[in-house]
């Protein structure tokens, strides 16, 4: 079933009409309501009305991380807190989180998204849906909630962890549907072995899976071991959360929400528009938000985007599964760690240099996190009581700025490269 | 009295005990005795040798993490329930002890490490019952 097909199968034409149209309005707004964009046109030399076409897009100015963080919490907002009706927030660089804020309107094109999408995927008003994504200031349990409500289907509101409970109600309640991080999926399907479940008892038959990069090998892995179909969605929480796109049935790309997102392939380097069709950094400018739009954001995501006819009969382009970062960031377990984070708390301890190694494994089907730091001459000891405190300290003081469980190992002092330039700061053996 | 031991940061890696051996043996320093305390994450080699400082410099130049800790070391007759006698004396006076670990130079006698919470009342407590205490220069010289 395709949810609204007057636009997701509509022509390019009208669609190219409608984008337009938002737009010019999106940069209205944004110019008249914050100073940070008002600040940045007239730097470029732009009044609002010198974007009249999609083409004059590329005219504006991009939108980084880092201006969310100078504009902390809400600077970035274009309508007064009374129109804001709801707050998320994801982890940033450096300690503070990027804030993002939607009005009753964006809550509502939200749900149409994720309703879309689930629809894509497979997913209909009969359906049982066990979210099992976090619920909290993290989009992903929420979106996908209110996405199913806005579908019909029953949704389970579980949220992460408690994997024991997660299968007695997939057993008990009879799920269909599974939404969680695709490495959560097959840590499931590990416990179900264990407890003997097999995959014949439950009733699955879809994963809607997202938040964290994963491959076509962990798909046939996911979707052999659960007897399902597995489905990417993708989103950030800066531009909306999970639904800015998502695949369909013949899972060969995620077809963007092009009528509320406007996407542009970059090269990184130069900034400049890529040829279509080629490999580059995803940058999004949102034409329908109210909270909080963002004008060309850069999402650090590697795809590429593709315009051709989707044999599901949409005409939404669809971009590629992300090949990679054009930053440091990484996602574990569906958290975004940026090693500046491991670097701040570091610096913060007396008793640490922030001299460290992160080495992200893929034990089974988790991912872990090893922090390498180095024993400084001054601290070592030769009791191990007081070496286990210390280790025990910066976990704790990892644990709580990255929120994800890390793996502490004390290394010899002076083993880790020193910053001659560009240190290697990360090993990612997870081969993603 | 007290008996310098050299310490020494060993990460759980192929090898690495063997550099700090090869290390010292390279530099003439003997090495008396030693113990390894292992986790799962890292160990501490802790040892008795004959110039402490200069064994300290040189595994620090080769990077190593080390550190000279304050220790005594007791001489007691190689008989059974020689140690029990002395652990009594310092349970009885709540002197609490970190680590120990053994080692012996001849048949008849054995010399035990012994890092105390409290140094000088450890050392005070074993005077006071004439349990006999090796200094450096007994152990240095073997």
């Amino acid at each position: 079933m395709i949810w609204n097909e007057k636009i997701e199968c509509g022509d390019r034409n009208e669609l190219r009409a409608i984008q337009t149209e938002r737009l010019r309005e999106t940069v209205q707004r944004i110019y008249h309501n914050v100073p940070c964009y008002r600040k940045k046109m007239q730097k470029a030399g732009l009044v609002p009305d010198d974007i009249r076409s999609l083409e004059d897009l590329t005219k504006l100015p991009f939108t980084v991380k880092q201006d969310l963080r100078d504009n902390y919490p809400f600077g970035m907002f274009t309508v007064p807190m009374s129109e804001i009706v709801r707050i998320h927030a994801s982890s940033g660089t450096t300690g503070k989180p990027t804030v993002v804020g939607y009005t009753r309107k964006d809550l509502n094109n939200w749900a149409e998204m994720v309703s879309r999408a689930l629809c894509m995927g497979g997913v209909h008003r009969n359906d049982i849906v066990q979210v099992a994504y976090g619920y909290g200031l993290f989009t992903g349990g929420l979106g996908l909630h209110y996405g199913c409500e806005n579908l019909g289907a029953s949704v389970i509101p579980i949220s992460g962890g408690n994997t024991q409970k997660q299968l007695q109600l997939m057993q008990d309640f009879g799920t269909t549907v599974l939404a969680c991080t695709p490495s959560y999926s097959l840590y499931l399907a590990e416990a179900m072995k264990e407890m003997g479940i097999k995959k014949e008892e439950l009733k699955l038959r879809v994963g809607i899976f997202g938040a964290e990069p994963w491959t076509e090998n962990m798909r046939h892995e996911i979707e052999e071991k659960l007897g399902i179909k597995a489905i990417d969605i993708y989103g950030l929480s800066e531009i909306m959360g999970p639904g800015v796109s998502c695949e369909c049935e013949y899972q060969c790309g995620m077809h963007i929400n092009e009528d509320h997102f406007l996407p542009e392939i970059i090269d990184p380097e130069t900034l400049q528009p890529v040829a279509p069709g080629e490999v580059g950094e995803l940058v999004f400018t949102t034409v329908t938000k109210e909270g909080i739009p963002l004008i060309r954001y850069r999402t650090r995501d590697l795809t590429r985007l593709i315009y051709d006819k989707c044999k599901c009969g949409r005409t939404l382009v669809r971009m590629e599964k992300c090949k990679g970062r054009s930053d440091d960031m990484l996602i574990i377990r569906g958290v975004n760690v940026f090693p500046s984070q491991v670097e701040s708390v570091l610096l913060g301890m007396s008793e640490t240099e922030p001299h460290y190694l992160l080495i992200v494994e893929r034990e089974g089907t988790l991912d872990t996190l090893n922090v390498m730091v180095e024993v400084q001459e001054q601290f070592f000891s030769d009791e191990i009581k007081k070496l286990e405190t210390l280790r025990k300290k910066i976990t704790a003081n990892l644990e709580s700025t990255l929120g994800i469980s890390v793996n502490v190992k004390l290394v010899e002092p002076k083993t880790i490269e020193r910053s001659a330039g560009k240190a290697k700061r990360v090993i990612d053996n997870r081969k993603l | 009295m007290i008996i310098k031991q050299l310490s020494v940061f060993l990460e759980n890696k192929a090898g690495r005990l063997n550099e700090v051996a090869s290390l010292l043996g390279h530099a003439d320093i003997n090495m008396s005795a030693f113990s390894v305390a292992d986790t799962t994450e890292f160990g501490i080699l802790r040892m008795i040798v004959s110039d402490p400082e200069k064994a300290g410099e040189i595994l620090k130049e080769a990077g190593f993490a080390v550190r000279l800790t304050d220790v005594i070391c007791l001489h007691s007759p190689n008989v059974p329930g020689a140690l029990s006698k002395a652990l009594n004396v310092l349970a009885a006076e709540s002197v609490f002890i970190e680590y120990l670990y053994a080692f012996s130079m001849d048949k008849d006698s054995a010399n035990i490490v012994l890092k105390p919470e409290d140094i000088q009342k450890c050392i005070q407590v074993l005077k006071d019952h004439q349990i006999e205490l090796l200094s450096a220069s007994d152990l240095y010289e073997f």
